[in-house]
C-alpha cells in the first residue's frame, strides 16, 4: 500500500508551476497569460502548505494566505488594465500590443 | 488548460484545477485555506475572468498551428514527461507507512518562537493577529489600493471614450 508522501506534493507543485510557466510562454491571449500566472501561484501555494504541514509550522500557511490576497489584487488590477487596453487597441493578443513600434 | 485555444473552456478547466488544489489542501489538513481557495479563486477570481472574457468577447487564439510547431510541442512534452518519470523514479520517494506525516496538535499554539501548524481556525487567527499583524494590515491596505486603482482605471477609459 503506497501512501502519499510530501515528495509527491512537491512534484505536483512543480508540475503545476511548470504548466503555468508554459502557459505564460506559449499563449498569446493576455487573459490566458494572466490565468497561467494564477496557476503558477497555486503551485507555489501547494509547496508552501505541504512544507508547513510536514514541519508543523504555521508560518507557511499564513504566507499562503498573503499570497492569495496578492494574487486576487493582481488579477483585479490586471483585468482592469486589460479592459483599458482593449478599449484603446481592440485586441487582447500580445503581438498586437507594440506601443513602441509605431 | 493551456492547450485549450478558446478562453472559455480554458477558464472552466482552470476552475477544475483550482478546486483540485483545494482538495489537496484538505488532504494536508489546511481546511481554512481550502475554503479560502474555493471562495477566492474558484469563486471570485474565476468569475471575474469569465466576466471579462465574455465582456471583451475574445475568440480563439489566431493563427494556424503549423506542423513543425505541433511536432516540437509534442517532442517537448514527451521529453518533459520522461524527465518527470525519472524524477519520480530516482528522487527517493518510497512508500513509507506515513512516517513523514507527524500528527498535529490542536491544543498547543506556540512552541518557543514558532507557531505550530494546526487545522483549527483559532490558531490561524492567533498567528495572523500576533506575529503577522503588520503584513495583515499591509495586505488590507493593498486591497484598498487595488480597489481604488481599478476604479480609477475603468473611469479613465470611460472618459476617454466619451471624448
Amino acid at each position: 500500500m503506497e501512501t502519499v508522501t510530501p515528495q509527491h506534493f512537491l512534484v505536483l507543485s512543480f508540475l503545476l508551476f511548470s504548466v503555468g510557466f508554459l502557459g505564460v510562454v506559449i499563449r498569446r491571449n493576455l487573459l490566458l497569460v494572466l490565468m497561467s500566472l494564477e496557476l503558477m501561484l497555486n503551485g507555489v501555494n501547494v509547496a508552501l502548505v505541504s512544507f508547513s504541514r510536514t514541519s508543523l509550522n504555521l508560518d507557511g500557511s499564513l504566507f499562503v494566505f498573503f499570497i492569495m490576497t496578492v494574487a486576487a489584487t493582481e488579477v483585479a488590477v490586471g483585468l482592469a488594465l486589460l479592459v483599458a487596453l482593449y478599449k484603446k487597441r481592440q485586441s487582447v493578443f500580445s503581438e498586437d500590443i507594440s506601443l513602441l513600434k509605431n | 488548460m493551456i492547450v485549450a485555444r478558446h478562453p472559455v473552456p480554458a477558464a472552466l478547466f482552470m476552475i477544475i484545477s483550482l478546486v483540485s488544489v483545494a482538495a489537496l489542501f484538505v488532504l494536508l489538513e489546511a481546511f481554512f485555506l481550502a475554503i479560502l481557495q474555493v471562495l477566492v479563486y474558484a469563486g471570485a477570481v474565476m468569475v471575474l475572468f469569465l466576466f471579462i472574457i465574455m465582456l471583451l468577447d475574445v475568440g480563439p487564439d489566431g493563427g494556424k498551428v503549423s506542423r513543425i510547431k505541433f511536432l516540437s510541442g509534442l517532442a517537448g512534452s514527451l521529453a518533459f514527461g520522461i524527465l518527470i518519470i525519472l524524477l519520480l523514479q530516482f528522487s527517493g520517494i518510497e512508500s513509507s507507512e506515513s512516517g513523514s506525516w507527524l500528527a498535529i496538535d490542536n491544543v498547543e499554539r506556540v512552541n518557543g518562537d514558532s507557531l505550530l501548524f494546526s487545522s483549527s481556525l483559532k490558531n490561524f487567527g492567533f498567528g495572523l493577529f500576533t506575529k503577522y499583524m503588520l503584513p495583515l494590515q499591509v495586505a488590507g491596505f493593498l486591497l484598498l489600493a487595488a480597489m481604488v486603482g481599478v476604479i480609477v482605471l475603468s473611469k479613465k477609459s470611460l472618459s476617454e471614450e466619451e471624448i
